[in-house]
């Protein structure tokens, strides 16, 4: 009997009640939005790693292992150094430059880096034809609506677009070695060194080799699996922190929502709860009733916030997939559920004890 | 049994208005008797709107003594009063306070619902009664399709769903046409003469006042027998 007055009370104002699981729903989008967006980040960048085809990651000291930039190390150790080392068969270095925001070029001698990772597949076009060119993947390219041929102004340069390949080898948007070296003042620099094993089994110990060398004190050095596990959101400075803040203004979002509702409704219903009060209701059944009202929204919010979710996700990886990659975080839905329902069942409970509280005569004689 | 309903004595009740102490009731003396139809008449501020509340349990009296069907109102707890009103008492109102969401069968089962008597099947003599209501053909139309009296005849099921020992009326024909009011009136008449049902009527219209047997009058907050 109760959820039916429940049921009967949300539908006899249906766009306030429409509205309010609306907003609900934005506060769920807005959290499975950010934590899809990191994660499909984190997952898009673990691809490209994985796609160079290499077994370990060598980055100089001071170097973050995901930053987008860092320090940088003589690329001369490559044929100097890392293919001495028993069981390297194939070694590339690759500089990475910033362009903003959180794209970046990366730069490759074309030969070594298709040597160890495999040819690019190009979905038109060819590798560099000259010190100018840029290859780029089908995602910036349709972003960007980028053809063979065309240019792009690329650390004020005009590079022509020589290729596009298929996404998932190591970068976006890849230059010439020299080219870049040159560009950024970094000649004869790398940011970064892929080696090949010609066991992969043997990574562990090539690791624990080339840790014991005294001359690459400080280098880190990771397989490719440990490489890729680095793309966490553990791992991304200042991440966790801010999917916390997200989390919190959509709590507070919500709470504020769901208490200018509830405290609206209980005005609006002031002599109604009079007349509950009357038939013999006691302020717990007051406050139930709300409550239960209050879920309502909330379950309804946070069934709308998913299926915004996908819409949000679709407009992001349709509209901007080379910069920012979404995706769905199925094991967030319960999580972020119990974060709407909380937050809602908050912003209930004042107006809720407000409305337990009311005086049955004074409800009575509300006009 | 008790046969004395309502036992009232040296009732008062004073209502603080920011600095001011007013009396709203100054020493009532009143008793109902079980089956009794008892109309209280008087001018608006006599105080018959807040007898009505104490007797439902809806407020608290300052002092005094009140028994409804045994029970010491004045030592009553806020939870003992609301368990008064589920069991004991039937409201109608003035202006019906149907819950405007539900439909009036739902309305009736509110009622029900709140004295824990959920999932029983309204009884025969409740059907009869419905008949006697002339709603039986309208209980699933909300409050918004009801004409006045029809809304006050569902009030009166609802007040009378859970067998109440009082049924205690506001005005019940303060919003109504004369045809609705007769109507209503003679249902609360069958109702006491056919069921034996104790109502206590509050009115000012003294055509109305006359369905009862007795009829009181209340002035400045103290009762006149009539």
């Amino acid at each position: 009997m109760i959820n039916r007055l429940v049921i009967e009370n949300l539908k006899h104002r249906r766009l306030r009640t429409g509205l309010s699981a609306l907003s609900i729903g934005f506060q769920v989008t807005m959290i499975l939005a950010v934590v899809g967006l990191s994660r499909g980040m984190l997952q898009d960048s673990q691809a490209r790693a994985r796609g160079a085809g290499a077994d370990i990651f060598v980055k100089p000291p001071g170097a973050s292992a995901i930053s987008l930039a860092g320090a940088s190390m003589p690329e001369k150790m490559i044929s100097a150094f890392f293919l001495d080392q028993p069981h390297v068969r194939r070694a590339a270095g690759t500089l990475v430059h910033p362009i903003g925001g959180i794209s970046t070029i990366t730069g490759v001698r074309i030969d070594d880096f298709t040597a160890m990772s495999g040819k690019f597949r190009f979905i038109e076009g060819g590798p560099f034809q000259g010190k100018l060119d840029v290859i780029i993947d089908e995602y910036y390219a349709e972003q960007n609506k980028k053809r063979v041929g065309d240019t792009i102004r690329l650390i004020e340069n005009n590079f022509r677009v020589s290729g596009i390949a298929e996404a998932g080898k190591l970068a976006r948007i890849i230059v010439p070695l020299d080219t870049l070296q040159d560009l950024t003042g970094n000649t004869g620099k790398v940011s970064q060194v892929l080696l090949k094993l010609d066991d992969a089994k043997a990574t562990p110990s090539v690791i624990a080799a080339l840790k014991a060398n005294p001359g690459l004190e400080g280098y880190s050095i990771y397989s490719v699996e440990e490489f890729v596990s680095l793309f966490s959101v553990d791992n991304v400075p200042g991440l966790k922190a801010f999917i916390y803040v997200i989390i919190g203004l959509s709590i507070v979002i919500g709470f504020l929502v769901v208490w200018l509702t509830m405290y609206t409704t209980v005005l609006e219903r002031t002599r109604e709860i009079g007349i509950l009060k009357a038939l013999g209701a006691s302020p717990a059944d007051i406050v139930n009733i709300l409550l239960r009202e209050t879920l309502v929204l909330a379950l309804v919010g946070w069934a709308s916030g998913i299926a915004l979710s996908y819409a949000a996700n679709a407009a992001i990886n349709g509209l901007v997939h080379a910069s920012l990659q979404s995706v769905i975080v199925y094991d967030w839905w319960f999580r972020v559920m119990g974060i709407a329902v909380f937050a809602s069942l908050l912003g209930a409970l004042w107006p809720g004890l407000r409305a337990a509280r009311q005086d049955a005569i004074e409800a009575l004689a509300y006009e | 049994m008790n046969n004395q309903i309502i036992q009232i004595s040296g009732l008062k009740k004073i209502y603080q208005v920011g600095d001011v102490e007013v009396q709203a009731l100054r020493g009532v003396d009143l008793n109902v008797t079980r089956g009794e139809f008892l109309s209280v008449v008087g001018p608006s501020g006599s105080g018959k709107s807040t007898l009505f509340h104490i007797v439902g349990g809806l407020t608290s009296p300052t002092a005094g003594a009140v028994f409804i069907d045994g029970a010491d109102m004045t030592k009553m707890t806020d939870t003992e009063r609301t368990r008064l009103r589920r069991g004991k008492v039937g409201f109608i109102f003035q202006k019906y306070n149907l819950l405007p969401t539900l439909t009036a069968m739902d309305n009736i089962l509110m009622a029900r619902y709140f004295s824990n008597s959920t999932g029983q099947p309204l009884n025969e003599q409740f059907n009869d009664l419905l008949h006697l209501l002339g709603i039986q053909h309208r209980l699933h139309h909300k409050p918004r399709a009801l004409s006045g009296g029809e809304q006050q005849r569902v009030a009166i099921a609802r007040a009378l769903v859970n067998g109440p020992a009082i049924l205690l009326a506001d005005e019940p024909t303060g919003n109504l046409d004369t045809e609705n009011s007769d109507r209503v009136l003679s249902v609360l008449r069958d109702l006491n003469e056919k069921l034996g049902q104790t109502i206590l009527m509050i009115t000012h219209n003294p055509e109305a006042a006359a369905y009862g047997h007795r009829k009181v009058t209340m002035r400045d907050g103290r009762l006149k027998e009539e």
